[in-house]
């Protein structure tokens, strides 16, 4: 009777859950990709290549290109200060790091806006020094770094915290330096927690939207990535371009991480 | 390499780990560094590592002050209790590690790893990872990367603390052998007096950050220097002011001047051994360890009256070791000679 009952409340919670999943996430995103080759693969492949659609595409890549390896860099670093020199002002970068998770990214736009814009604090002097950050490139990057900063942080701490220090210690009675320590020993022992991180960092930087938006002025064919590009191809009722970007976005997240996965039972094998 | 230690101290916070601790390690000995847990000792033996830092005095490596020198140029062999193998590592790389970080060609390392590997009964092994070997095999590993590298000394951080006691045996029986092949100088920690004993041919008891007593197994069994040695290094019964070991007590059945009468309060045979459990007319607890064959002689019985003859007892003029600090020792150890023991392996 016990063993029935149990049965029947997995099942039940079972169904629930992939119930849940299914309507709120899968649904829609199956949609998408319905609706984008309803009408087989010219359409959605025609806007993507279109100059707009490929220079979108591009400036993705470009955000993801340097965005991520910086944030990876300092996702790592941070994780060690945090995890490995224990001090007082922990507590702040720990809530710092936090920010852009708990701050919306239109604001995180706004706040960007202040700072560089025209009448900004630091916009004029950089103006005259001839540099724009607004409108153009840089700013978008900027965007794209303050948005995806937790993730490689938020992966590697606990990672690191779980491999402890003997391992590290060890390496030094056996003669290693700390840079040597470093890439040797610990940093191969964090590398899933690192990667996945990667992973998160790119997602979220292939589909920042908000703080982008404002920064880059959504200029087609110069500031605009692809997510900018959906909008506006919505905005403007060509759905082949919307659905077809919106499906490339998720091709692309999708890869990094099957990539990961390919990667890590490739090892584990 | 001799090791010496000279006033080491050292603190977390409001604890201290280390107060004046001063050691002199032999070269070529094998010592072991025996206290309960927070005694100071795992604290001592990662100071002479360099993997902690001390607050005041310092450690000599073969007569150089190494107190500045960072972990990697001091050249010790650790070995920890949970190991601490390169996960990610075969057994292979693990044990060819420092030989890699010191830029040996890829031939010469594989000839020493597999020289250690043989020494260390893991030939074989060498493409596993430390997930697909046992504790003991782990441990082994550890000592065999530890040694890979021809340290100065090698320091041993309760090296079979978490492993279970028939592989514990083992790897003791095995370290004293290595040890009498290699003689390499060597440090191991351990709570254990009986591994110490067997083990080690001198011991330097450590009690809340000081140095209690040091000496060979012998010395500190036979002449403690107090209480707390005493009744560290074997079984103790308090008998007033004065101490005595429970194979020190005669149980006869008829009294003399010399006796005490007590009543057995409970009989455990141990084996061989037997456990006979007196209580005193004053109330005082305390046991007497006997052989089979005394007890049948005896014919003792539980709620029986008999008398005991305390053979050897001690007493420590009433100072008990942890408001006694250093007089206690008695070889003195402010020159830091106390460990200098004249019994040899």
């Amino acid at each position: 009777m016990r063993s029935a009952s149990s049965r029947r409340s997995r099942w039940g919670l079972r169904t629930l859950g992939l119930g849940y999943l299914a309507l709120l996430l899968l649904a829609p995103l199956v949609l998408i990709f319905y609706k984008t080759f309803e009408h087989g693969l010219a359409p959605p492949l025609d806007a993507i290549t279109s100059p707009n659609g490929l220079h979108a595409l591009k400036l993705s890549l470009l955000m993801v290109a340097i965005a991520v390896p910086l944030n990876t860099i300092f996702g790592i670093g941070c994780a060690l200060l945090l995890v490995r020199h224990r001090w007082k002002g922990n507590a702040v970068i720990d809530a710092v790091i936090n920010l852009p998770f708990a701050i919306s990214p239109v604001v995180i736009g706004l706040s960007l806006f202040l700072l560089y814009g025209t009448k900004g604090w630091l916009g004029p002097d950089l103006a005259e020094a001839g540099i724009e950050i607004l409108f153009s490139v840089p700013g978008m990057v900027l965007a794209s770094i303050f948005v995806s900063v937790p993730f490689v942080v938020r992966e590697t701490v606990p990672v690191l915290q779980e491999i402890g220090t003997e391992q590290e210690q060890a390496a030094s009675t056996l003669g290693a330096n700390a840079w040597q320590t470093f890439w040797r020993v610990t940093l191969p022992a964090i590398r899933w927690g690192v990667a996945y991180g990667v992973v998160l960092t790119t997602a979220r930087v292939l589909g920042e939207f908000g703080a982008v938006s404002i920064v880059s002025g959504s200029r087609s064919g110069e500031t605009e990535t692809l997510p900018l590009f959906v909008q506006k191809a919505f905005d403007n009722f060509e759905f082949a371009g919307a659905y077809g970007a919106s499906v490339l976005l998720a091709l692309l997240a999708l890869t990094t991480l099957l990539a990961m996965n390919v990667l890590k039972r490739k090892e584990d094998a | 390499m001799g090791i010496s230690v000279e006033g080491a101290t050292k603190s977390f916070g409001d604890f201290q780990a280390l107060d004046d601790v001063s050691i002199e390690v032999p070269d070529g000995s094998l010592t072991a560094l025996l206290g309960p847990s927070g005694s100071g000792k795992s604290t001592l033996l990662r100071a002479i590592a360099g993997l902690e830092t001390l607050d005041s005095g310092s450690v000599l490596i073969d007569g150089e002050d190494v107190s500045k020198k960072p972990t990697q140029k001091r050249e010790v062999g650790f070995v920890f209790q949970h190991y601490a193998a390169f996960k990610h590592m075969t057994v292979f790389e693990n044990v060819g590690f420092g030989l890699k970080i010191r830029k040996w060609d890829k031939a010469k390392i594989g000839d020493r790893v597999h020289e250690l590997l043989d020494l260390v009964q893991l030939h074989g092994l060498a493409d596993r990872y430390p997930s697909q070997l046992s504790g003991g095999q782990r441990q082994r590993m550890a000592l065999a990367r530890a040694l890979a590298v021809e340290p100065q000394v090698l320091l041993l951080d309760e090296p079979f603390g978490a492993l279970d006691a028939k592989v514990r045996k083992d790897l003791r029986t095995w370290l004293r052998r290595l040890h009498e092949e290699m003689h390499v100088t060597t440090i191991f920690v351990t709570h254990d007096q009986e591994e110490a004993m067997d083990v080690a041919g001198q011991l330097v008891v450590m009690n809340q950050g000081r140095v209690e007593q040091s000496g060979s197994a012998d010395d500190l069994y036979e002449h403690p220097a107090n209480e707390f040695v005493m009744s560290f290094v074997g079984e103790v019964n308090r008998l007033g002011e004065s101490f005595v070991r429970p194979h020190d007590i005669e149980v006869v059945l008829d009294a003399d001047d010399r006796t005490e009468q007590g009543m057995v309060q409970r009989i455990v045979a141990l084996g061989f051994e037997i456990r006979v459990e007196f209580v005193l007319g004053d109330g005082t607890e305390i046991w007497a360890q006997l052989t089979r064959n005394e007890l049948q002689r005896l014919e003792l019985r539980e709620g029986q009256i008999a008398y005991l003859r305390p053979v050897q007892a001690k007493s420590f003029n009433g100072s008990s070791p942890s408001n006694d600090h250093g007089a206690s020792t008695p070889h003195g150890n402010r020159d830091g000679g106390d460990a200098e023991v004249s019994a040899a392996v």
